[in-house]
This record gives C-alpha cells, sequence and structure tokens, in this order.
C-alpha cells in the first residue's frame, strides 16, 4: 500500500466519520466542529486529486468562513435543543431507506461503468511545470470571464441580502445634534440642589 | 487495487452526499443541521467536479467547483441571515411553523 493510498483511506474514513458525526450530534455545536474537520479532511483529499488552490479555498472560505458564520448562529440563538432532538428517531426508518436506496443506485452506476476502473492511479489536471493556481487562473480569467463575475455578483447580493435582513432599524437612533449641543445654556443645564444636611435628596 | 482512482472519489462522495441526505430526514425540525446537511451534499458535488476534473484532464471542473463553493458560501450566509430574522419574529426555529413566513 502506497503513501497516497494510505492517505486517501486516513482522510476518507475521518471524513465519513465525521460527516456522519455532523449529523448525529445532539449538539450543534459538536456537529459545527465536525463539519469542520471533514471540511479540512476534504481539502487533504482535494490536495491529493491535484486541486491545491481549491483545497486552501476550501480551508479559507469554509472553515474560516462559513462554518464560523454557523457557529456564531448557532451560539447567538437562544434555543432548546432537546426539544428539536426530541422526534430523532421517528425518521430514521424512512431517512434509512432513501439513504441506502441512494446510496446503492450511485455504487450500482459506478460499478457498472467499465471507463471509470481503468483510472488507477488519477492523472493530474494541472499541466506540467505550471502550478495549479496558474492553470485555473489561467482559465477562470480568460474562459470563464463571465462566470467569474458572476460568481462576484451572487456573493455581492448575498452580502446585501444578509444585511438587509438582518439589520435592525433602531427607533431612538442617539446621534449627535451639534446645533442641540450648541444652544445648551448655563441655566437649563445645571441645576443648584440645596441639600439639607442627614436627609439625602 | 494498484493505485487511488476515480471510483474510489466517486465512493466516497456518494457517501458524503447519502449522509447529506440522511440527515436532512433525521434533523427534520433543526433547520441549523439541514443547513449543515446541504453544505455536505455540496461538498459531495465538489468532490466529484475535481475528481472527474483530474480524470479527464481538463480544468473546467475545479473552475466549476469553485463557483459552487462560491453559490455555496452566499446561500449559507442567505439561510442563516432567514433564520435569525426567523428566531427573532417567532422565538424558536421550529419547521414546522417556517410556512407561516409566507404572505
Amino acid at each position: 500500500m502506497t503513501l497516497t493510498s494510505l492517505a486517501f483511506y486516513l482522510f476518507a474514513t475521518v471524513s465519513v466519520a465525521s460527516a456522519f458525526m455532523v449529523i448525529a450530534s445532539r449538539n450543534p455545536v459538536y456537529s459545527v466542529l465536525f463539519l469542520i474537520l471533514t471540511f479540512f479532511n476534504s481539502a487533504g483529499l482535494f490536495i491529493l486529486m491535484g486541486a491545491e488552490f481549491l483545497a486552501l479555498i476550501l480551508v479559507v472560505v469554509y472553515v474560516g468562513a462559513v462554518a464560523v458564520l454557523f457557529l456564531f448562529v448557532v451560539m447567538m440563538l437562544d434555543i432548546d435543543f432537546a426539544e428539536l432532538s426530541e422526534g430523532f428517531l421517528q425518521y430514521l426508518p424512512i431517512g434509512a431507506t432513501v439513504g441506502l436506496i441512494l446510496l446503492l443506485e450511485l455504487l450500482l452506476v459506478f460499478g457498472a461503468s467499465s471507463r471509470l476502473a481503468d483510472s488507477n492511479p488519477l492523472p493530474r489536471a494541472t499541466p506540467e511545470g505550471m502550478t495549479n493556481a496558474e492553470a485555473l487562473g489561467r482559465v477562470l480569467y480568460t474562459d470563464y470571464i463571465y462566470y467569474f463575475q458572476a460568481a462576484g455578483a451572487i456573493l455581492l447580493v448575498a452580502m446585501i441580502g444578509a444585511i438587509v435582513l438582518t439589520l435592525v432599524k433602531s427607533n431612538n437612533p442617539r446621534r449627535q445634534n451639534i446645533a442641540e449641543q450648541n444652544a445648551r445654556t448655563k441655566e437649563d443645564g445645571v441645576a443648584l440642589v440645596d441639600v439639607k444636611p442627614g436627609q439625602g435628596l | 487495487m494498484t493505485g487511488i482512482g476515480l471510483t474510489h472519489y466517486l465512493t466516497l462522495a456518494a457517501i458524503l452526499f447519502t449522509i447529506g441526505v440522511f440527515g436532512i430526514f433525521l434533523n427534520r425540525k433543526n433547520v441549523i443541521i439541514i443547513l449543515m446537511s446541504i453544505e455536505l451534499m455540496l461538498l459531495a458535488v465538489n468532490i466529484n467536479l475535481v475528481a472527474f476534473s483530474a480524470f479527464l484532464g481538463d480544468l473546467v471542473g475545479q473552475v466549476f467547483a469553485l463557483l459552487v463553493l462560491t453559490v455555496a458560501a452566499g446561500e449559507a450566509a442567505i439561510g442563516l441571515a432567514i433564520l435569525v430574522v426567523y428566531f427573532r419574529n417567532r422565538g424558536g426555529i421550529a419547521v414546522e411553523d417556517v410556512s407561516q413566513m409566507k404572505g
């Protein structure tokens, strides 16, 4: 067994196990942490496949942004998670049935295709003498520039949408009113109170 | 079995996708876990795209994986924003009552 096979089986086992723990653990904080573990192992698989740039993007974008966003939301919302996981086992039979059928169908498709079998080991998509990021950039910034721009537009729309959805308009914004501040006089700003000894205000 | 080929990656992606579908069924009441299951399914799709990109020697698969990543990030942001607004309005995130959001 070569080092590549060993690395593949390690990453694959850990990612499948942690993906299962994402959906099985009762505490959503643990789910998010297992999701992060799944992303890290998938990044390792991407590197094995020769997609280094995407692997690092996966770590930066998913682990650094999306998973932390999930973590923030889970911790921010005050939810009784025990109540949410009440009917946990109620949907287990139908879920397991649908999942098993789906998995069997997908595996049958791969097993039936003979062309897929003779691909050991997997070739590299990156041309020789070029880094993966450079090759990807050459394709992305020339042939797929419009898709790239569309992706940027989608991110902009998502950002504006998220801000608009969660923005709370305050009824009483505490803005500075300079004219009001300048119009203040000593008479309406200071009040002298004659306090008798031992009584307080 | 000499090396790790395309079939290995496709099988792994199929298992991950199935876990995602299973998670949606299993956690019917918890929207956060449902969103995480969707992220898992998109990750499986990305593994498929990158594996086929390597298999066919064509970098376009990786470009597509990058676009899927973008859309997934946007979807997570919007989904969580909707979740926060829904929680603010109703004080809970029960999926059964989500249909009240319409109209």
